[in-house]
């Protein structure tokens, strides 16, 4: 399955080659033309097959980098300093299996054992500085052998299928949607599909700027992650969204309003499709969407979001009906907005 | 220009919602203008042809909002602000959706005032059950508060006066020009200002103007134990020196400057510390384009009462129409 492929490869924000490289193979034989800018953004164009003279261009965008670490120091005892690339909860780092670097070098992140700590120390939560990563190196000149100073460290962790259709995985923020647009550009559509695999996201969505710049689409739309917060200690009152209530809409982040006749599209193709669907009731966060809707002349744009727990740790997870879903939504957007002949206003 | 003013407080635009401003701003204009059309964001762009300098002027359509996020099972609606809102101002406030149903904001049990934040709000619209309030109100649905213009005399209180009072300068200041036609001059009726001056990034791209001039509401440092600001109601329109968004282009300051005093027009200089308007997106526009801001003062700003001073007003549109029809460097 090519979400599981893409959600075990290290892919950290800055590092997306490898992530960029098993989409390029995967899209290959289905797209007219393919193109690495020079952020690193993988550019996807694919035009109708047949019908319209002229269809509306859409761009659609999934970030492959996800959150992670880089390596900015080695000790003499050969364990390695790192710094958050990305918002993560220092309090998931502990304990967690690591790859490093372009060889996949596999360490864990270190702090001393329970038993060694001072009592205040047991009750606060550790800060960057005082955890490490631990590769097995004897000191520093055998650590150096092995990793250098820059190198990426992405969580390791295998995809695991588990109780009714769910996964559980790192990094399903964003390759899951990375996984939707794969399947729509190997689907016959009625636009000209211009998809957009961004770079750079978690570090405040920059990829999406030069992309959205280079492209000037008509319309984007957004395929994303957002948080499932439907565990128990939430008050019933208001999760972000509900783990197999189907793909949430954005109404609003804080980088970005939803395009209205998007929106109202967005609906339309669930409700005609029966497509069960849900909105996002949080209005934290931001996207590529934010950057790609505020380009040149501006870009209506919406974000559909594949509802996951536990975003940005090793283990998230998400229902497969939800990823389903998302692409089907998408794809019967696809197909409205070019009944619409676009979004005139 | 009461009544215009009047008619644009009464109205709601939240950002992104704009359309009901966007509409009387058109009927105001559009006999006054060459071009008139409207964006991808939403903006409203009027265009006057001209022979001189493209000058950008921009006046933000929306206002402070709230967004429906979650309806409950006994119909109360939970909410998130859009833009700059504070929970305990809110408190027995009544709000209008765009629908014209009306609510009113109450709290969850608390112990002490401090603990009053968005989560512990709802609006009751008086429906019964979940049903109910869904057949009147849905999720993503925008409010605003619902509230008269109230003439004081020399002053007025309404809500949304940040930036109806720019609109309605803007307004008033084209349909003031004869028929010189010594600068081309765009109009631009922007959105999403409240949420961080979107609508103006993207106008500004596509105007690509030789100044920008936005013309919006600041803060006043004259109300009893204010945090100190140089700004009074009734001592004129400010000519902005900076504030977090943008150090206004000398050139562009001066010329305003000068201005007001050979038409001895009075005006104050604005520092101010904290807020943004959109000239901080403009003059950031691809190669930079040099901007400044005609400020209104105004007490209470994003609060359901917000204050001027007609005076000051009326001297804003005079004070912007010689800047207008002046020749700029
Ligand atoms: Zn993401
Ligand atoms: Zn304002």
């Amino acid at each position: 399955m090519l979400l599981k492929t893409l959600a075990e490869l290290p892919g950290v924000s800055g590092d997306e080659k490898r992530v960029r490289e098993a989409i390029k193979k995967e899209v290959q034989p289905y797209v007219d033309e393919l193109k690495t800018d020079c952020m690193g953004n993988l550019i996807v164009n694919k035009r109708p097959r047949k019908g319209k003279k002229r269809s509306p261009k859409v761009m659609l965008a999934a970030h492959m980098d996800e959150v992670g670490l880089i390596i900015n120091g080695i000790e003499k005892s050969g364990h390695l300093r790192f710094l958050k690339v990305g918002d993560i909860d220092n309090r998931v780092l502990i304990s967690k299996p690591v790859i490093i670097g372009v060889e996949n070098i596999p360490g864990v992140i270190g702090v001393k054992a329970v038993h060694l700590q001072k009592p205040d120390e047991r009750k606060k939560t550790l800060k960057t500085n005082q955890l490490y990563i631990d590769i097995g190196a004897k000191g520093k000149e055998e650590a150096e052998k092995m990793v250098s100073l820059g190198d990426y460290a992405a969580f390791d962790t295998k995809v695991k299928e588990m109780g009714e259709r769910c996964l559980c995985g790192k990094a399903f923020d964003n390759r899951a949607g990375c996984a939707v647009l794969v399947e729509l550009l190997k689907r016959e559509l009625p636009v000209e599909l211009c998809a957009v695999f961004t770079v750079q996201e978690e570090i405040g969505s920059r990829g999406a700027i030069t992309a959205a710049y280079t492209l000037d689409p008509d319309l984007a739309l957004i395929i994303e992650t957002t948080s499932a917060a439907d565990f128990p200690e939430t008050k019933g009152i208001k999760p972000v969204t509900n783990l197999g209530d189907g793909p949430a809409l954005t109404l609003m982040d804080q980088s970005f309003i939803s395009d209205g006749k998007i929106l109202a599209a967005l609906r339309a193709a669930a409700e005609d499709n029966e497509i069960k669907y849900q909105y996002r009731r949080f209005t934290s966060g931001a996207t590529d969407a934010g950057n790609i809707s505020l380009s040149k002349e501006g870009i209506p744009a919406g974000v559909v979001s594949i509802p996951c727990r536990y975003l940005h740790s090793p283990a998230s997870v998400i229902k497969l009906d939800d990823f389903y879903a998302t692409i089907g939504l998408s794809e019967a957007f696809l197909h409205k907005v070019s009944e619409m002949g676009g979004l005139n206003r | 220009m009461k009544t215009l003013l009047q008619k644009l407080v009464e109205e709601s635009g939240p950002p992104g919602a704009e359309e009901k401003i966007r509409d009387i701003v058109k009927a105001e204009v559009k006999d006054y203008v060459d071009e008139i059309f409207e964006d991808a964001l939403g903006n409203l762009i009027c265009v006057r042809k001209g022979e001189g300098k493209k000058i950008m002027l921009a006046a933000h359509m929306d206002e402070v909002a709230l967004m429906v996020t979650h309806i409950d099972e006994q119909g109360f609606l939970r909410f998130t602000k859009v833009g700059g809102v504070l929970p305990h101002l809110l408190v027995g406030e009544r709000v209008i959706f765009s629908s014209g149903v009306i609510g009113t904001i109450n709290h969850e049990k608390i112990k002490e005032l401090k603990e009053l934040d968005f989560s512990k709000l709802y609006i009751d619209i008086g429906a019964s059950s979940k049903k109910e309030a869904e057949n009147k109100v849905a999720v993503g649905d925008t409010c605003v508060y619902y509230r008269q213009f109230t003439d004081l005399g020399r002053r007025i209180l309404a809500k949304s006066l940040d930036d109806r009072a720019g609109c309605a300068v803007m307004i008033s200041a084209l349909q003031k020009l004869k028929d010189d036609r010594i600068n081309e001059l765009y109009f631009v009726f922007t959105v999403q200002e409240e949420v961080g001056l979107r609508g103006a990034k993207t106008s500004a791209y596509r105007l690509d103007p030789d100044f920008g001039i936005a013309v919006d509401v600041t803060r006043t440092g004259d109300t009893p134990e204010a945090p100190t600001m140089a700004v009074s109601l009734g001592k004129g329109p400010a000519i902005k020196v900076k504030d977090s968004s943008v150090l206004a282009h000398p050139q562009v300051r001066d010329l305003m400057i000068e201005i007001a005093e050979k038409y001895k027009i009075p005006y104050q200089l604005e520092v101010l510390e904290r807020g943004g308007t959109d000239a901080g997106a403009i003059h950031l526009t691809k190669e930079g384009i040099p901007s400044g801001a005609l400020s209104i003062p105004c007490r209470y700003i994003h609060t359901p009462s917000e204050m001027i001073d007609y005076e000051d007003l009326q001297s804003a549109v005079n004070l912007l129409e010689k800047i207008l029809t002046a020749r700029w460097p």
